[in-house]
C-alpha cells in the first residue's frame, strides 16, 4: 500500500511537472513593442536580398495554455469577435484560414492589433496592454492550427458554431508570412 | 424553379414544411423538451385561392419616362408606366451595353437616369459616374471620386455598400462610406458642396440613398452594430447646411417631438419616452439609425421613415421598450417635427430594423379608401398603416415565423413569444425570420396594373445566443452569436405578388438564395428582379411565370430600373455585383467552417461560393 501510493505520487508528480509549461504562467516583461514593430516586415520582397529574420517575440504566450484561454476571453471583451467573428470573419477577414495580408508571425499580429491596418482594423495602440495583446496573439494563431495541439483552447460550453481551435488542423501559412521564403 | 402558391400546392408545401420542422426539432431534443409547441406555433403567410386583379384607383406621380430617384417617385412604387418590353415582346430582350465599376463588393444602388445620362454609385470607395446614353455604347462622361477613407470600411456592418443617388434640380445627391453627404453638379461632375455629418469614430456610417424633398436633402446615418445614436438629418440642398436633426433617442427636444406629435397608440405617448425607455445611459449608444428608405407625401406635406434595431443585440442590455427604434417616424419635412410614430418590434429582440421601404397607396379598405403606407417589415408581417395618423389597418405574415404570434390591432402591440426570447447565457433554436429579418433593405415594387406588391426576401430562421459585450467606440456592439439556416422548405429566398388590400400572397417564386434585389414593375405587366446566382428574371406581373433570364457575372443584389433612351426606346438597367450581408462570404471571402460569421449569415449561404464569384457590372437591356 505504502509504495503504491509513493508510486503513484511519483507519476502524478512526474505527469504535472510535464503539463508544467502549457500551464505556466509568467510575469516577466515581454520584449519592448517598439523592438518587436521594428523588426515585423509586411512585405515579401526583399531587394538586394536582403536577409531578414522572423521578427522578436515572447516564446511564452505560444506555448501556455493560460495565456491562450486569456487571450480568447480578450478576443471578445475588446470586440475583436464584433468584426472577425469566431475566427470566420465579417467586416474584418476570416483569421482561422491560412490566407495572411500582414503576417502570421506572432510579431506580425501584434503590430496589426497595435498599429492597426488601413481598411478598417482599428488601432489598439495605448488601448490594450502589452501582455494581453501578446495572450491575443496566441489566441488568433490558435484559430487556424498554428500552436500545439495541447495550447489551443478545446470545446467551449456555449453555443456550438464552428469546430473548436484544438481540432483546427495546422495550416500552412501564406501571404505575407513574416519569415523568409529562400528558394529550394 | 418557380411554385405557384396555387392552394393544393401551397399546402402541400406548408405539411412538408412541418414535417421538417418536426424533424428539425427531434433532432434538437436535448436542447429543448418543447419541440411540439414550437412547430405548431409557427405562423405562414396566406394565399389567396383565387386572386383577381384588382386595378388601382389611386393616382400615381405623372411618368416621364426617366429616373431620377431611388424609388423613382416619392410614393416609393417603383412602377414605371413604359411599356414596349412587356409580357409578348419580353422574349426579345437583348444585353444593349455593359460597364465595368471595377468593384469586387456588393452593389445594391439604383442607376439613375435624367437627360440622357445614366448616374451610377459604386459601393466603396463610392464613386459616381456619369454614361452619357446618347453615344453609342454609353460612353463615360465623367466620374467624380470623393475619396473616402479606407478606415471606413471597418464600420460598416454588412459590406461596404452604397444604396444610390437622388437627383433633383440639375445636382446628384449621395452619401459616402465615411459620413460625408456630397452634392455634385450633375452636367460637369464638379463637387457643388461636401459636408461631413457623421464620425467613424463613434461607428458612423451612411449606405443609404438620400431623398430631396422640398430643398432638403434627408440622410440617415447606419451603425445599429456600432452602439451610434441614430439620427435622420436634412441637409439644405443648395448650401449643405444641416437644417435639423432628428435623433432616435434622446429628449423630446433632440427627437423633434413637440405639441404636433400624435401617436396613434398609448404606448408611443409620454414624456422623454427616448430617455426613459432605456436603461440610464444606454440610450446614447441605443443604436436605432435611418439607413433604410424615405417617402414623401406632397399633400399631406409628411416624410415617412423607419428607424434601425435597438443596440446590442444582447437585449439583456437593455431592458425598456427603446423608444423610438424599431419603428417608423411621420415628419414634417420643412422643420423635422415629429407627427405620430408606431413601434413594429418594441424592445427589439431579433435585429428587426424597421427601415423597410413604405410605399404609399390610396386603398380600398373595408369599404372606404384610406390613405396608407404599405411597409413589409422585418419582423415578418406587411403592415398597412393608416398614413394620416399612424393606425395600423392590417399585419399579416409573408413569411415564416416563430418568434411572435400577431400583431394586435388594438393596441398595435407584436405579440412576442415567451420561449423565443433571447437570454444570455442561453441558446434558443428556431427563430424565424432570422436577424436580417423576412425581408430586409431590398426595396419591393407596386403596379397599379395589379394592385399588387412584389416582394423580394428572405427565407430564412437562426439559432442565438446572446453574450455580454463592452462598449468600445468605434468597434462592434452587438452581443450575440447568431447562425443563420434555410426556414422550411429548402430554401433560402421568395420573390412574392403580395395583395396589400386581402393581407395575401398571390403568387411566391421561391429562390435558393434570399432574394436580395430591389424589384422593379412596369406597365407592361413585368416585374424585374435579380438572384444571388446572377440571374436577372422578367416575370409575368399576373401569374408570375417566369418569361426572360438573362445570366449576368456576378451575384444580382442591385435595383433594376427602367427609363426611355434618347432613341424612345425602352431599356431596364441593372447592376450585377454579390456583397452585401447575404453575399459578405463571398465578397470578404469568409471562413465557411465558422458559422456564426458575417453576423451569422455564413450559415445560409455556405454553398454561395459555388455560384458566384464579386465583380460589379452594368448590365443594360433592349429590344432589337
Ligand atoms: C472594427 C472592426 C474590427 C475590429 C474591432 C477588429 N478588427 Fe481586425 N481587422 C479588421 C479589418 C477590416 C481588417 C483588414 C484590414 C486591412 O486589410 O487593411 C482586419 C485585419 C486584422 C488582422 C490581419 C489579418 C491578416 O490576414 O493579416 C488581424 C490579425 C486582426 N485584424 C486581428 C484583430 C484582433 C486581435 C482584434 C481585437 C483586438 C481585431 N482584429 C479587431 C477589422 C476589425
Amino acid at each position: 500500500m505504502q509504495t503504491d501510493l509513493a508510486l503513484w505520487s511519483a507519476v502524478a508528480g512526474m505527469l504535472m511537472l510535464l503539463a508544467c509549461s502549457r500551464e505556466e504562467r509568467q510575469f516577466r516583461p515581454s520584449p519592448p513593442a517598439s523592438e518587436v514593430i521594428n523588426s515585423v516586415q509586411v512585405s515579401g520582397l526583399n531587394p538586394g536580398a536582403n536577409p531578414v529574420g522572423a521578427p522578436a517575440a515572447p516564446e511564452y504566450y505560444q506555448e501556455s495554455a493560460y495565456a491562450v484561454s486569456q487571450g480568447k476571453t480578450l478576443f471578445n471583451e475588446y470586440n475583436c469577435s464584433g468584426c472577425h467573428a469566431n475566427g470566420g470573419g465579417g467586416i474584418g477577414p476570416p483569421l482561422m484560414d491560412n490566407y495572411w495580408i500582414y503576417g502570421s508571425e506572432p510579431g506580425n499580429i501584434f503590430t496589426t492589433i497595435i498599429q492597426g491596418r488601413p481598411n478598417g482594423m482599428p488601432s489598439f495602440r495605448n488601448r490594450i496592454p502589452e501582455f494581453q495583446a501578446w495572450e491575443i496573439v496566441a489566441y488568433v494563431r490558435s484559430l487556424s492550427g498554428l500552436l500545439p495541439k495541447d495550447v489551443a483552447p478545446s470545446r467551449s460550453d456555449q453555443f456550438y458554431v464552428k469546430p473548436p481551435e484544438q481540432s483546427m488542423p495546422y495550416q500552412v501559412p501564406t501571404g505575407i508570412t513574416g519569415k523568409p521564403e529562400p528558394p529550394k | 424553379m418557380k411554385v405557384s402558391a396555387l392552394p393544393a400546392l401551397s399546402s402541400r408545401l406548408r405539411s412538408s414544411a412541418l414535417v421538417v420542422v418536426i424533424v428539425l426539432a427531434s433532432a434538437c431534443l436535448s436542447f429543448s423538451a418543447d419541440s411540439k409547441s414550437r412547430a405548431s406555433k409557427m405562423i405562414f403567410p396566406a394565399s389567396e385561392t383565387n386572386y383577381q386583379p384588382r386595378p388601382y384607383t389611386g393616382k400615381l406621380e405623372p411618368d416621364d419616362g426617366q429616373w431620377m430617384r431611388p424609388a423613382k417617385d416619392y410614393a416609393s412604387t417603383r412602377y414605371s408606366t413604359l411599356n414596349q418590353i412587356n409580357t409578348e415582346t419580353v422574349k426579345n430582350l437583348k444585353l444593349e451595353f455593359t460597364f465595368s465599376t471595377g468593384l469586387a463588393r456588393g452593389h445594391e444602388a439604383a442607376p439613375l437616369v435624367v437627360n440622357n445620362t445614366m448616374y451610377i454609385v459604386t459601393p466603396w470607395p463610392n464613386n459616381l459616374y456619369a454614361l452619357d446614353l446618347a453615344q453609342p455604347g454609353a460612353p463615360m462622361k465623367w466620374v467624380y471620386q470623393p475619396m473616402p477613407t479606407p478606415a471606413s470600411q471597418g464600420v460598416a456592418c454588412c459590406d461596404v455598400v452604397n444604396r444610390g443617388a437622388s437627383y433633383d434640380n440639375g445636382k446628384i445627391y449621395y452619401n459616402t462610406l465615411d459620413d460625408q453627404t456630397v452634392c455634385v453638379d450633375a452636367k460637369s461632375g464638379k463637387q457643388v458642396w461636401k459636408t461631413r455629418i457623421g464620425d467613424i469614430n463613434k461607428g458612423e456610417s451612411l449606405t443609404m440613398a438620400p431623398l430631396v424633398v422640398k430643398g432638403k436633402v434627408l440622410v440617415g446615418v447606419s451603425g445599429g452594430e456600432f452602439g451610434i445614436r441614430g439620427w435622420l438629418k436634412a441637409l439644405d440642398a443648395n448650401s449643405g447646411q444641416v437644417a435639423w436633426t432628428a435623433y432616435t433617442t434622446g429628449l423630446d427636444k433632440d427627437v423633434l417631438i413637440g405639441p404636433r406629435f400624435k401617436p396613434f397608440y398609448a404606448q408611443d405617448r409620454g414624456q422623454d419616452l427616448g430617455v426613459k425607455t432605456w436603461p440610464p445611459d444606454a440610450w446614447k449608444i441605443g443604436g436605432a439609425g435611418a439607413w433604410g428608405w424615405v417617402s414623401y407625401d406632397p399633400d399631406l406635406n409628411l416624410i415617412f421613415y423607419g428607424t434601425a434595431n435597438p443596440g446590442p443585440w444582447d437585449s439583456d442590455a437593455r431592458p425598456g421598450a427603446n423608444k423610438f427604434s424599431a419603428g417608423i417616424f411621420a415628419r414634417d419635412p420643412d422643420t423635422g417635427e415629429a407627427i405620430w410614430y408606431y413601434q413594429f418590434s418594441p424592445h427589439d429582440l431579433f435585429d428587426y430594423d424597421a427601415v423597410n421601404e413604405n410605399i404609399l397607396l390610396d386603398l380600398p379598405i373595408e369599404g372606404r379608401t384610406r390613405k396608407v403606407l404599405v411597409h413589409p417589415d422585418r419582423n415578418g408581417y406587411v403592415y398597412v398603416i393608416d398614413r394620416t395618423n399612424g393606425e395600423v389597418l392590417s399585419a399579416n405574415p409573408f413569411a415564416p415565423i416563430t418568434t411572435s404570434a400577431g400583431v394586435d390591432l388594438k393596441t398595435g402591440l407584436l405579440q412576442y413569444v415567451e420561449e423565443k426570447e433571447p437570454h444570455r447565457g442561453k441558446v434558443l433554436r428556431g427563430l424565424c425570420p432570422s436577424a436580417p429579418g423576412a425581408k430586409d433593405w431590398q426595396p419591393s415594387a407596386f403596379s397599379p396594373r395589379t394592385g399588387l406588391v412584389y416582394i423580394p426576401h428572405n427565407h430564412l430562421c437562426m439559432d442565438e445566443e446572446d453574450v455580454s459585450v463592452n462598449y468600445i467606440a468605434g468597434t462592434p456592439y452587438v452581443g450575440a452569436n447568431v447562425v443563420m439556416y434555410d426556414a422550411p422548405g429548402g430554401h433560402g429566398g421568395e420573390f412574392s405578388a403580395w395583395d396589400p388590400v386581402a393581407g395575401k400572397i398571390a403568387w411566391t417564386i421561391p429562390d435558393h438564395f434570399p432574394v436580395w434585389s430591389g424589384a422593379l414593375a412596369t406597365a407592361g405587366d413585368l416585374v424585374f428582379y435579380g438572384t444571388m446566382d446572377g440571374w436577372f428574371h422578367a416575370v409575368d406581373a399576373r401569374q408570375g411565370h417566369d418569361l426572360w433570364k438573362f445570366k449576368t457575372g456576378s451575384g444580382i443584389i442591385g435595383q433594376p430600373v427602367t427609363y426611355k433612351g434618347p432613341d424612345g426606346k425602352q431599356y431596364v438597367a441593372i447592376l450585377s455585383g454579390v456583397g452585401g450581408w447575404a453575399g459578405a462570404i463571398v465578397a470578404g471571402g469568409l471562413d465557411p467552417r465558422d458559422k456564426s460569421a458575417a453576423l451569422g449569415f455564413v450559415g445560409a449561404m455556405q454553398d454561395l461560393p459555388k455560384y458566384t464569384t464579386g465583380g460589379g457590372m452594368l448590365y443594360v437591356f433592349s429590344l432589337p
